[in-house]
């Protein structure tokens, strides 16, 4: 290969640029929007506070989070008063679309280095949809954060920890992973 | 290691001052246009605003295309395809909106259309969706609160879909915003009061919010020291050039930084009331404003207390204990309400307004909880959040 003196060849390849960080930053958000979507799956069946932002979601309501390039995703489909993890090829155009805007930025959020909210404000996340749908995902999504992760994580996650007591806190943490672990193991009916 | 990280933009070419009508033959004239059309709404032709437009273009040898002055209050859909078919029909090759902000907006979205050359605009809709540079646009604010001249955002009343759709796009920004005291002389003193607050409020609230940034701050600390000294003195005197000036270039200054640090929660609050009630927006941020950061006191203390310095002056700062700054700035705010109420009537409280029932503060502490800006919001806010700073605007 030759190239002209000066002139950097930024057409190697797709993986040129790509070291092991990248590749780490990749695999570890894309596992952790799996483990997200499983969660909230079983979030939105075993929490009323949850189902009662999800039952008012429109009926037909999808959402996908993703990385810009399109992978890794997560799509979720609005089922009942129920949020249920779906392939993504099946959505064609979700309702609402959280989209960073690099994998790395993915990374930042899911390794709690950086809150949500202050993903938003640094411009790494953008919404495309319904702006009240949205609202009531990431209130979910909050929710579910307080309840499943030890404290001394969640408030690196969100603006505010909310007030739960720890009782409630371990119940509802406790059907939240027993549940994750019978859909596992259930057959999708769909 | 220091992870701080923000984004700024602000391309628009600001054209302000005496006589800043009559840049805009050179303006055009510069982005190769001859036929400009013109959109406006009714009142501000009836006002004799666009006939200034229009004499300040033509007195020089330049051409003006059709007007379009069908666009309603809340903007609307049907007016974008209306005001875009003309557009073509009329082989225009630029758009100048002579307006508030429903005229900027729709003149906005009007352009994504005249560029595209028709179809549904709502293929368009939400965030980023457009790929080019759109037909000059030239923005001439009529108020000077909604800073639309500057922003990158347009909100257009969709009826058939019984929603507000909303456009954002880089691409959306104006080329030039036209700041001429002459547009803003005849503002009734209510609307300057309530259009001025809403200035305030962007500035506040970009100075407060989560996206605040080094320039933001700077647009916003500019923006609040104008208003905070020309309010007054304009509600007192209308027809001053001068003040009508400087709190038009506050309004816009507030736009880039609230268009670069977006608002929070006084605008998830208002944009319920304003949609539930049809409370005018600015009325509705002035209400809310001095709650909102009495609420927020908790995280930002700090930059509440900074505001003194803008609001009230240099000496009323350093004679501030820094532990009184954030109440005394907060209360210097309210002292601009009461003047504006004693001069115009300007709404104080919820009740002051007469169109929200009291039981209803309960619906409107929920819905506000959807409003997307509250993400921005320094606090974190739950539903008995959102209804304690309710229930205390409401007033009594």
């Amino acid at each position: 290969m030759s190239l002209t003196p000066n002139v950097v060849d930024t057409e190697l390849s797709p993986a040129a640029g790509r070291g092991p960080a990248y590749a780490i930053q990749r695999g570890y958000a894309g596992f952790m929007m799996w483990l997200i979507s499983r969660l909230l799956q079983a979030a939105s069946a075993v929490d009323p506070v949850i189902r009662r932002d999800i039952g008012r979601l429109p009926e037909d309501f999808s959402f996908s989070m993703r990385v810009r390039s399109g992978s890794p995703a997560l799509t979720m489909r609005k089922v009942g008063d129920g949020l249920r993890a779906v392939p993504s090829s099946t959505v064609r155009r979700p309702t609402l679309t959280f989209e960073f805007k690099h994998v790395a930025h993915a990374f930042l959020v899911m390794s709690f280095q950086e809150s949500t909210p202050r993903a938003f404000a640094n411009d790494r996340l953008a919404v495309d949809g319904d702006f009240p749908s949205a609202m009531k995902i990431m209130r979910s999504l909050n929710r579910m954060q307080a309840v499943v992760l030890p404290r001394f994580i969640a408030v690196r996650a969100l603006k505010a920890y909310p007030r739960i007591g720890i009782v409630e806190k371990i119940g509802l943490a406790a059907r939240i992973y027993g549940r994750l672990v019978i859909d596992l193991f259930k057959r999708d009916p769909s | 290691m220091n992870k701080e990280y923000f984004e700024f933009v602000c391309p628009v070419k600001m054209v302000a001052g005496f006589r800043a009508l009559e840049h805009i033959p050179f303006e055009l004239d510069t982005r190769g246009s001859v036929r400009p059309m013109i959109v406006s709404d009714k009142g501000v032709v009836g006002a004799g605003l666009v006939d200034i437009v229009v004499q300040a273009i033509t007195s020089e040898g330049g051409k003006v295309g059709p007007v379009f002055d069908n666009v309603p209050p809340d903007s609307s859909m049907d007016s974008v395809n209306a005001g875009a078919a003309i557009y073509l029909e009329s082989d225009c090759d630029a758009i100048i909106a002579v307006g508030g902000g429903s005229v900027m907006d729709t003149a906005k979205a009007m352009n994504i259309m005249a560029t595209e050359g028709g179809g549904d605009p709502r293929r368009y809709a939400g965030y980023n969706n457009l790929k080019h540079r759109l037909k000059p646009y030239i923005a001439v604010p009529t108020t000077a609160g909604t800073g639309s001249e500057v922003t990158a955002i347009s909100v257009i009343k969709d009826t058939d879909a019984g929603m507000k759709t909303f456009y954002f796009s880089q691409f959306l920004l104006p080329d030039v915003a036209v700041l001429d005291p002459r547009m803003t002389l005849k503002l009734p003193p209510m609307i300057t009061a309530a259009t001025a607050m809403d200035a305030m409020t962007h500035a506040v609230e970009a100075f407060t919010c989560l996206a605040k940034n080094p320039l933001s701050d700077a647009y916003a600390e500019a923006a609040i020291r104008r208003i905070s000294e020309w309010l007054v003195p304009v509600l007192q005197k209308p027809d001053d050039p001068r003040g009508r000036l400087e709190l038009a270039q506050a309004a816009a200054m507030a736009g880039i930084a609230f268009s670069n640090s977006p608002v929070g929660l006084v605008h998830a609050l208002a944009h319920t009331i304003g949609a539930m009630y049809g409370v005018h927006h600015g009325a509705a941020n002035s209400i809310f404003l001095p709650y909102v950061l009495e609420f927020n006191l908790p995280a930002s203390r700090a930059e509440i207390g900074e505001l003194l310095f803008h609001l009230a002056g240099p000496e009323d700062f350093a004679g501030t204990p820094v532990e009184r700054r954030a109440e005394a700035a907060i209360a210097r705010i309210v002292e601009m309400k009461e003047a504006a109420h004693a001069i115009c009537g300007l709404p104080r409280t919820l009740s002051e307004t007469g169109k929200i029932p009291r039981e209803d503060l309960p619906g409107i502490a929920e819905k506000s909880l959807d409003d997307g800006t509250v993400v921005m919001n320094p606090v974190d806010v739950t539903y008995e959040d959102a209804l304690a700073v309710l229930e205390r605007a409401w007033g009594d």
